[in-house]
């Protein structure tokens, strides 16, 4: 993956998710970092309860909200992750 | 007062190259951005910490847009990270409002709200995926073709292991392509429209570029099956995605054969809509592009109806990063020509050559969307449970009863049964609701942009002229 | 033939119709749009009894206020009985309000440990008072659910609603009305009944009377829906009362503050006399957000996501006009209810069917008469 873009990216810091340490890469999206840790689903609907997660990736559908250091209801595809955020999933 | 010749709300292809055009011929200038970088849905790309030396592999032309954006940089005054809520007329001036967040006293973030005040403004707020609904589009690992190239291009995070891409439109190419590039098992790609398969791909035989056959040559290369006429019709899984249908159509997009494909991820996508909000703010007049999206209708020089507002790129009708980026500088001329400071060894007016390819683009634009338009049989891949507005989770039956209640047009059924009546304001399932309704969607009213806090608003006038 | 047409598929024509239709009368419903589309769609729904002056507008609260209990007995509109809080920012206000609340004779409580009823009310506000009767319906459904409960119960040929039909003229014969002309074409009937909301004005005008309904404008702002609910009551200031019966011209705001089924909040209210412009004003959203955040802090992080606009019809003496035109004779009115048309409708359409249907009003109409107001000077 990281071939694909010679990537060389700087050194990962971790973020906690329900208390649960993630790792992220410097500079990625706090909804990217969910993702590739493999949990895509972050929050339940308020009338049926279904799961959801990302669904349009650029800060339109609010389908990724997610509670981040006590900020309720940010949308995790647009926030930049920074070390020690600490994310609260519904 | 101390105000901007000119704002540009947007910082892809269009808005970047109107804003660096409008700057070098020696204008005031700021770019709002909501994003962290610049580049729009389109040149997307990984943040400086990446160190990415071979980025231009995702996408064409990034390198020239990254150096425009450099010099940008130097020239003009760069918001980013700031979301236009609002565009008011201040007598002479446009105010336009934005919203961003910065770090309050406690590590608590605060919201802030930003008001620059200009002579013109430049529109090019780009589009976002057009979504149709259909059952279990809700799950977890459905994403749009956007959102799985977002996380790709701006994150380098593959959307899933298994990944099945659908919809229509040439957009589902580089998705596709990306995926499989990066390793990613592309399982298949599903066409709605077409019966050429990918060697008659329209954008193949229309365009010279190389960008289209290298994006059929990775699929084949990677092995991965392109089907026209066929379309992922529901999506199952207990709380994420592990299957979805995959249905052979007909022309009219009405089912003829089901078959169940395993994937954890599928990316989907059917055209974009123009984000047109702002302009509907402002009175701007509006027309329908060919698919019937709304579009904020502009003259030669990139003019909408109102004085001093400009618009480019996808918000005039959706055709691409190469026709937004001449657009913006088109638009970039003419508003410097406009405002009376003609631009350095360039002729004030805008070069005729540039209009004839803009004519040409254009053109090559409106063959794609003729080629892939949307039919109405998606409307039969819908149950009475099926949600239609994802926010308020309103199903089709919820939007049947309202139309049988006297709810005649799309409105009335938003008034009776919430659809986009939540935190998106419509802009997921609005297409499919005017669609449902027997409507051609309507202009937005959006006179909030994007969501604002209650703190933010109470101040928007604390904040001094720039 | 129809024994009765309504002009106007607002929640004021749909209470007519139903009531009509429940005295056996035979009707039809016309709008030029949807069902709800018109003011109904633009406001907040509220079944108020706190915020009235006494007399015949507080009267006809009463009354309504009782059948809006009886209809949510089987209608179902999001009808909430939740109660309304009136605050007071100073003992001053707190005295004059509390005497109004007297002078009203409406059910009501003093609520002196004002937490106890809004946690997250400001600190330092005086003190309140408390009407368990203000309710609040989703007057868009009401509407259509009372147009349709009519059909249900009295029958789908006796209930008639037509949308996408436009009112264009009157008929007459013998100096009465007897009918309507439409872009449909012709419609003949006993009588009409003008629910027209603040277009209630035009309409009359084709029939050749004339009625001062003008537009008031106002703005909601809507927040995100919040997980946990943070405001149980309807709650605003004392300053509302007095901006509801108000004659300014210019731009009036108070906080009214509530919560909804959906898990929104809505904000109010603001009160303008600029005709019929839709154009965004964020000097008055700006003032509604400060308003609530005033009175509930804890709303400064949470964010709007949505505002809109609707025209209250009102009249010059801030009264609905509710019953028969001596001047022509046939023609009815039920309309101008200003800021109080979800809220007075039942009453309305009760009050009005039995006009219709030969009764004599349970409650007297007087002051609500359609030629109350001077004639109209012309140039
Ligand atoms: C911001 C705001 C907040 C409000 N909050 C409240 C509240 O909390 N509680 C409350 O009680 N009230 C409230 N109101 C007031 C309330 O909304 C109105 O009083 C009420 O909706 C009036 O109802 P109506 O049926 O008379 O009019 P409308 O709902 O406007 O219905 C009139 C109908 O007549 C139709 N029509 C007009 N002309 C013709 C024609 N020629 N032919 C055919 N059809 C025609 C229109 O299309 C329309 O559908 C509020 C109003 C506003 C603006
Ligand atoms: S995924 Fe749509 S807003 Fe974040």
């Amino acid at each position: 993956m990281k071939d694909l873009a010679g990537a060389r990216p700087e050194p990962a810091f971790e973020i906690t998710v329900d208390g649960r340490p993630v790792s992220v890469l410097p500079g990625q999206t706090v909804g990217a970092a969910l993702h590739a840790a493999g949990i895509r689903s972050w929050r339940t609907t308020r009338f049926g309860g279904r799961p959801r997660g990302l669904f349009c990736g650029i800060g339109v559908c609010f389908d990724c909200l997610v509670s981040v250091n006590g900020s309720p209801e940010q949308r995790a595809c647009l926030l930049v992750a920074r070390a020690g955020d600490e994310v609260v999933t519904s | 007062m101390n105000a901007y010749d000119l704002v540009v709300v947007g910082g892809g292809p269009a808005g970047v190259a109107g804003a660096l055009t409008a700057a070098q011929a020696g204008l005031r200038v700021a770019l709002l951005d909501s994003g962290a970088r610049l580049g729009g849905q389109y040149f997307r790309h990984l943040p400086a910490s990446f160190h990415a030396s071979r980025e231009g592999m995702l996408h064409h032309g990034l390198d020239r847009f990254v150096r425009q954006s450099g010099t940008l940089e130097r020239l003009a005054d760069l918001r980013l990270g700031h979301q236009v809520w609002a565009v008011t007329r201040q007598e002479e001036l446009l105010a336009v409002h934005a919203v961003m967040t910065s770090d309050g006293p406690h590590g608590h973030p605060v919201e802030l709200p930003v008001v620059l005040r200009t002579r013109a403004l430049l529109i090019a707020t780009g589009a976002h995926d057009r979504p149709l609904p259909f059952p279990g589009w809700d799950l977890p690992g459905v994403l749009t073709a956007g959102g799985a190239q977002a996380l790709l291009k701006g994150n380098l995070v593959a959307a899933g292991r298994r990944v099945v891409v659908a919809g229509t439109g040439p957009f589902l190419l580089p998705v596709a392509a990306g995926l499989a590039r990066s390793g990613t098992r592309v399982a298949e790609v599903l066409e709605a429209n077409g019966g050429l398969g990918l060697a008659g791909h329209p954008w193949l035989a229309l365009s010279k570029a190389g960008e289209a056959a290298g994006y059929a040559a990775t699929l084949l290369r990677h092995r991965v099956p392109y089907r026209t006429r066929h379309a992922v019709v529901a999506a199952h899984g207990e709380r994420e995605l592990t299957h979805v249908s995959v249905a052979r159509i007909d022309r009219d997009w009405r089912i003829r054969a089901t078959r169940t494909v395993e994937c954890d991820t599928l990316a989907v996508g059917y055209g974009f809509v123009p984000q047109i909000d702002l302009a509907t703010q402002l009175g701007c007049d509006t027309g329908h592009d060919l698919d019937g999206s709304p579009i904020v209708t502009v003259d030669a020089s990139q003019s909408t109806s109102v004085p001093g507002v400009y618009a480019a790129g996808e918000p005039t009708g959706v055709g691409g990063a190469v026709l937004s980026e001449l657009e913006g500088r088109i638009a970039g001329l003419a508003i410097a020509a406009e405002l009376g400071t003609p631009p350095a060894g360039e002729p004030p007016a805008v070069p005729g050559l540039l209009l004839r390819r803009r004519t040409r683009l254009r053109a090559f634009a409106r063959a794609l969307q003729q080629a892939y338009p949307v039919q109405d049989g998606w409307q039969s891949w819908l149950a009475d449970d099926t949600l239609v507005c994802r926010c308020e989770e309103v199903t089709l039956g919820a939007i049947r009863e309202a139309q049988r209640l006297g709810a005649t047009d799309a409105r009335s059924i938003k008034l009776l049964a919430r659809p986009g009546m939540g935190w998106c304001q419509g802009r997921m399932c609005g297409h499919a609701v005017a669609c449902l309704a027997g409507q051609a969607p309507q202009p937005p009213r959006r006179p909030l942009a994007q969501p604002i806090t209650l703190g933010a608003l109470e101040r928007i006038s604390d904040d001094k002229p720039n | 033939m129809a024994d009765v047409i309504v002009v106007g598929a607002g929640v004021v024509g749909a209470a007519c119709a139903y009531y009509a239709a429940r005295a056996g009368l035979d009707v039809t419903v016309l709008d030029r749009g949807p069902v709800a589309g018109g003011t109904t769609g633009a406001g907040e729904g509220n079944i108020l009894v706190s915020d009235k002056e006494p007399g015949p507008e507080l009267d006809l609260a009463v009354l309504s206020n009782k059948l809006w209990r009886e209809l949510a007995d089987g209608v179902d509109f999001e009808f909430e009985a939740k109660g309304g809080l009136v605050v007071a920012e100073t003992p001053a206000v707190l005295e004059q309000l509390t005497a109004l609340a007297v002078k009203q004779g409406v059910e009501h409580t003093l609520a002196g440990d004002l937490a106890a009823y809004e946690p997250h009310l400001a600190q330092g506000l005086a003190g309140g008072v408390f009407y368990p009767q203000d309710a609040q319906v989703q007057p868009m459904l009401a509407a259509a659910r009372l147009i349709r409960a009519a059909q249900d119960r009295y029958g789908h040929q006796k209930v008639r609603l037509r949308t996408g039909v436009t009112v264009t003229g009157f008929l007459r014969s013998g100096g009465r009305v007897t009918g309507v002309r439409t872009s449909e074409g012709d419609l003949l009937a006993a009588a009409v009944v003008n629910a027209a909301g603040t277009w209630g004005g035009e309409v009359a005008r084709l029939a050749g009377v004339h009625l001062p309904v003008l537009p008031r404008r106002g703005f909601i702002l809507v927040t995100e829906p919040l997980r946990t609910p943070l405001v149980r009551h309807k709650v605003y200031t004392a300053a509302y009362v007095t901006n509801v019966a108000s004659d300014n011209e210019g731009l009036e705001t108070s906080a009214v503050v509530e919560g909804t089924p959906s898990g929104t909040v809505l904000i109010g209210a603001s009160r303008e006399r600029v005709g019929f412009d839709r154009t965004i004003s964020l000097p008055v959203l700006q003032r509604l957000a400060a308003q609530a955040v005033a009175l509930f802090p804890v709303l400064r992080d949470v964010r709007a996501i949505r505002t809109y606009c609707g025209f209250r019809p009102y009249c010059p003496d801030h009264l609905p006009v509710i019953g028969a035109d001596p001047r022509m004779p046939g023609l009815y009115h039920a309309c101008g209810h200003e800021g109080a048309g979800i809220g007075l409708a039942p009453a309305t359409g009760h009050l009005l069917a039995q006009l219709l249907s030969g009764q004599s009003p349970s409650l007297d109409l007087g002051a609500f008469r359609p030629d109350r107001f001077p004639a109209e000077a012309h140039s």
